[in-house]
């Protein structure tokens, strides 16, 4: 089997601080408006008063998310130019001789990782700081979370230190809104979701920083 | 405007050709820039010298080994945007004059020996006009590198023969003077690590996600919790912390904490929950078989909760019917605290900056109390929670003693300006009957108090526009804040990595930071520290000023102490400096338990309370003979701004200011990568908005009778109704009709104080919003 670098997040314990996104932004010198790693803020929940009190059943989880690196790049397959390709370690990445900034990939990319960049007119997106890894050095992110909630390696190592399972804690992507449904490109991310997740985009919760997310 | 961060980086993302862009990095491991942020962690600052100098290219996270008695001191997202600060193109690269009307912001180039000269002949002509009591440096947090930051003109101003004092200082004021009245010591936290012991933690108004108290605190809440603690949050906003690291959250209407306090206390005397035994050894004050002498008959706590004199018990309806708290949960509550020992009741600040902050201390360290869980592993006092022993030191750059003895509470600076002269003890003067002078000099140093964080910045904007009133204003700083815009004499200072520093763990943990000069100031800037020296030099007090020394000599000098006094194998600065290790710490070995000694012998280790036991009723507070706003019990007083008071026709929502993770207080708000993570916005909960026909994102103008601010609004779930928050800090800025465009909160602050600490209670305000069509 070939390697596949994945990322690990721990949404139960994400506060939503963004030092990864931060982290990200300094090792890749982005400028405003790209975001490789961002932070989505899912909230519902509402009130109700009953005589003075407020009763309450709001909760909030945040999911942070850059590139999946999938094991079915969609992004690779519509590539026109071959730009976008698949290396040995499983790290998707974009070559920027090839690149002709035509967008295909992040009309195709259902999270939002390859992102253009005006200045250059090419795509731009997580590389899983490539680098670092040559190195032996954990990706910017990983290495920023005060929290610790982040984490990566080879999938089957992630798998021995943070279970497979069904449980909480141990579970996969499946129904943690707003992540698209993971069979469409088999993302390398593992998730262990918060107690409030919820399973789709039902109404009963909402993202609540769009603006903080957006990408050009 | 040219992106200075984007020149020192060579190409956009590392698509670097250039030579010198390519040229190999050096790591060198450094202190991230001590602010006022409750955190002090480690950086891997990436440099590269060019001909033209060495650059900081980027930052990287502490990469030492991450154990539980000695994690890694990973930086937060200000931390790692520093680049986008240091480099910023609106950093002030020369001094300057004013030009236009004081206020007004116009500013002209002058050379250093202009600008000094002025300082030192102003210093002296007010000297000599007034006396020494009329000069003041504002506390400024801005900085706080040991060279760089207001401790620097405190040790000039002592040699120039003193400055009206201060104590105090926006953050703590009711905390620090209320924790002693019930404890006789501000040393009431248990060490970090014992935190994972506890059972069960109440972080009431705490935030550590936000506002960090201390690098990892967040993280050792986590931990606990893995370890099996239940972890409720009580907050009137679901936080950052409420969403990662609690199972439950309690929104609560601001300032009416001891109302809650108050009726958990009901209940755990109804039901007899609380800890009899440990009450009747270690506490007084507790009913009336436990009053002091010469107060055997004011009323108890036990009186005042049961409603024996007032005749209101403080019963959960009472209490939900103020804090808008379901009765059924307050029950739960107390009863959860009370019986799933040990817990930890752990206060956070915002609820002290409020009109009567004092009383919320005092409440929660009572809980505290008769509950049982003071003096035990996993318990936790309450109150400002210092740990003894290994308490830092945050800055021991000698400042020397203040010749002038007159004090004032910093909160109250605009009073001393308008009148100084008639100020004595009613308005917290100490070590005078009454002052002599009104403020007529104001030196500030990495300081925005000054206008931008101080309460009801109209009111400071008028006081400081009229020269006849504060005759000539320094600001010494990185950029040109909205103090800056007050300044006669604007002074360049350096950032933190264009000079020599040392830094120790914020409240938690055994660390020394090594904060080497890594590049050359930017244009003309200096260290603070320099500054100061020079303008010492005009003064003839050059010599005694910098004892001969330069930065680094500083530097050795402080290590030396911490080798004296509390890390006795701290290496010399040149082995720290060579080893580029960045950090000395000591692991955490047993963790300290507060007052473990004194609840297993109350007789033999006496608190420093008049009683020498835990004072739940304070014969000192009573003898004020003040109890309508300093009880000698705690109690819930209302606010005099409250959602329960006329005011509330006019202004019908309660106002706060959280802590953003976006800035340190009002430092980082010019920083464009933080303004993308967390633009500044105005929280309004979902039904205040439909009510007012807002939609999120609209524009939205917030007021009261103080000002008004502008600014787009995220209309959200995770507010209480009746509550809006302005995250604090926000630069004012006002437009040409005085309305700030910035969503700067203390255009709406009040400048009145807490009765006991003569506080801030900037926190204590009504407003109200509506849509801006424009």
């Amino acid at each position: 089997m070939n390697k596949q670098y994945t990322f690990y997040f721990d949404s139960s314990s994400c506060s939503g601080c963004k030092t990864c996104q931060m982290a990200c932004k300094d090792k890749h010198d982005l400028r405003v408006g790209l975001l490789w790693r961002r932070v989505y803020e899912v909230t519902g929940g509402g009130w109700e008063q009953r005589g003075a009190a407020w009763i309450s059943n709001v909760f909030a989880y945040n999911v942070s998310l850059a590139c999946n690196h999938c094991q079915q790049p969609i992004c690779a397959e519509v590539c026109p130019t071959g730009a976008m390709h698949k290396r040995g370690d499983g790290i998707v990445l974009i070559d920027p001789q090839k690149c002709v900034g035509c967008r295909y990939c992040s009309w195709a990319c259902p999270y939002g990782a390859p992102q253009y960049d005006a200045e250059i007119g090419k795509m731009t997106k997580c590389d899983l700081c490539a680098d670092n890894l040559d190195q032996g050095l954990p990706p910017a992110c990983v290495a920023a979370c005060p929290l610790r909630a982040l984490d990566f390696g080879e999938r089957a190592e992630l798998e021995v230190k943070y279970g497979t399972g069904p449980e909480p804690g141990q579970r996969g992507l499946e129904g943690v809104y707003p992540l698209p449904e993971p069979h469409l490109t088999e993302p390398a991310l593992m998730l262990t979701p918060h107690k409030n997740t919820v399973q789709a985009d039902d109404g009963s919760a909402c993202i609540g920083n769009r603006e903080e997310v957006g990408t050009e | 405007m040219r992106d200075l961060a984007r020149d020192v980086r060579g190409l956009f993302r590392k698509q670097q050709t250039t030579q010198e862009a390519s040229s190999p990095e050096r790591i060198v491991r450094v202190g991230c820039p001590a602010h006022n942020c409750g955190g002090r962690c480690l950086l891997l600052a990436h440099i590269q010298d060019r001909p033209s100098g060495p650059v900081i290219t980027r930052l990287s996270a502490d990469d030492r080994p991450d154990t539980l008695t000695d994690p890694q001191l990973r930086a937060c997202v200000r931390g790692r945007a520093y680049l986008r600060r240091q480099y910023h193109p609106d950093r002030l690269k020369y001094p300057m004059k004013r030009v236009g009307e004081r206020g007004e912001g116009k500013f002209e180039r002058i050379s250093w020996d202009e600008a000094l000269d002025t300082v030192a002949a102003e210093m002296q002509r007010v000297q000599q006009e007034y006396g020494n009591s009329a000069l003041f440096a504002p506390v400024g947090s801005g900085s706080a590198s040991q060279l760089n930051g207001s401790q620097t003109i405190e040790r000039l101003l002592n040699l120039f023969g003193g400055s009206l004092d201060s104590y105090n200082g926006y953050s703590w004021d009711a905390i620090e003077a209320a924790t002693p009245t019930v404890y006789g010591t501000m040393y009431s936290g248990n060490h970090r690590m014992d935190w994972l012991n506890a059972k069960y933690i109440l972080m009431w108004g705490w935030n550590p996600a936000e506002m960090r108290d201390g690098t990892n605190s967040d993280f050792f809440v986590k931990l606990a919790r893995q370890n099996g603690a239940r972890v409720v949050c009580i907050d009137p906003r679901h936080t950052l912390s409420a969403a990662s690291l609690a199972d439950e959250w309690l929104p609560i209407r601001p300032g009416t904490d001891v109302a809650m306090m108050s009726a958990m206390a009901f209940v755990m005397i109804n039901e007899k929950l609380f800890d009899a035994e440990f009450v009747e050894r270690c506490c007084v004050g507790f009913d009336e078989s436990q009053m002091p002498v010469g107060a055997q008959h004011a009323e108890s706590y036990e009186d005042y909760i049961l409603g024996y004199r007032d005749g209101t018990p403080k019963t959960p309806t009472w209490a939900e019917s103020i804090t808008s708290v379901p009765r059924e949960t307050i029950i739960r509550i107390a009863r959860e605290y009370a019986t799933t020992k040990p817990s930890i009741l752990y206060q956070g600040y915002g609820m002290q900056r409020r009109a009567y902050g004092e009383q919320v201390v005092r409440a929660g360290c009572v809980l505290a109390a008769i509950t049982g869980n003071v003096g035990v592993p996993g318990g936790w006092a309450g109150g400002l929670g210092l740990q003894s022993q290994e308490d830092p030191y945050w800055n021991l750059f000698p400042v020397g003693e203040n010749p002038c003895k007159a004090a004032i509470s910093v909160f109250l600076w605009t009073e001393a300006v308008l009148r100084g002269r008639e100020m004595r003890a009613e308005d917290g003067v100490t070590g005078v009957e009454q002052l002599d002078n009104n403020i007529k000099l104001v030196y500030s140093v990495a300081s925005n108090v000054l206008v931008n964080q101080h309460a009801n910045i109209n009111r400071t904007a008028r006081i400081l526009r009229d020269e006849s009133l504060v005759e000539f204003i320094v600001v010494q700083d990185n950029f040109l804040t909205p103090t800056g815009r007050f300044a006669d004499i604007l002074l360049p200072a350096c950032t933190q990595f264009e000079t020599w520093g040392l830094e120790d763990g914020w409240k938690y943990g055994n660390q020394v930071i090594l904060m080497p000069k890594l590049v050359e100031p930017l244009g003309e800037s200096k260290s603070d520290y320099r500054i100061c020296a020079e303008l010492a030099e005009r003064l003839d007090l050059g010599e005694a000023y910098t004892e001969g020394r330069d930065e680094r000599g500083w530097v050795e000098w402080v290590l030396d102490r911490y080798r004296e006094e509390r890390f006795a194998e701290i290496p010399s600065l040149d082995e720290f400096e060579a080893s580029n290790v960045g950090v000395y710490t000591e692991p955490e070995a047993k963790p300290g338990i507060a007052f473990a000694d004194f609840c297993r012998d109350p007789q033999a280790h006496p608190l420093g309370t008049p009683s020498g036991k835990i004072e739940i009723f304070s014969k000192q507070l009573y003898d004020l003979n003040q109890s309508d706003d300093i009880p000698p019990v705690p109690k819930y007083i209302q606010e005099w701004e409250s959602p329960f008071g006329a005011e509330a026709a006019k202004y019908p929502l309660q106002a706060m200011g959280h802590h953003s993770m976006g800035r340190v207080h009002s430092t980082h708000d010019n920083v464009d990568w933080l303004r993308e993570a967390f633009p500044q916005r105005a929280f309004i909960n979902e039904l205040d908005a439909q009510a007012r026909g807002i939609s999120d994102g609209d524009e939205v103008r917030v007021f009261n009778d103080r000002g008004a601010t502008v600014l787009p609004c995220r209309v959200t779930n995770r507010m209480l109704p009746g509550v809006l928050n302005i995250p604090e800090g926000a630069w004012w800025t006002p437009d040409e009709d005085g309305v700030d465009r910035r969503g700067s909160i203390n255009v709406l602050t009040s400048e009145r104080w807490t009765p006991f600490a003569f506080g801030t209670a900037q926190h204590t305000i009504m407003v109200q919003v509506e849509r801006v069509d424009e």
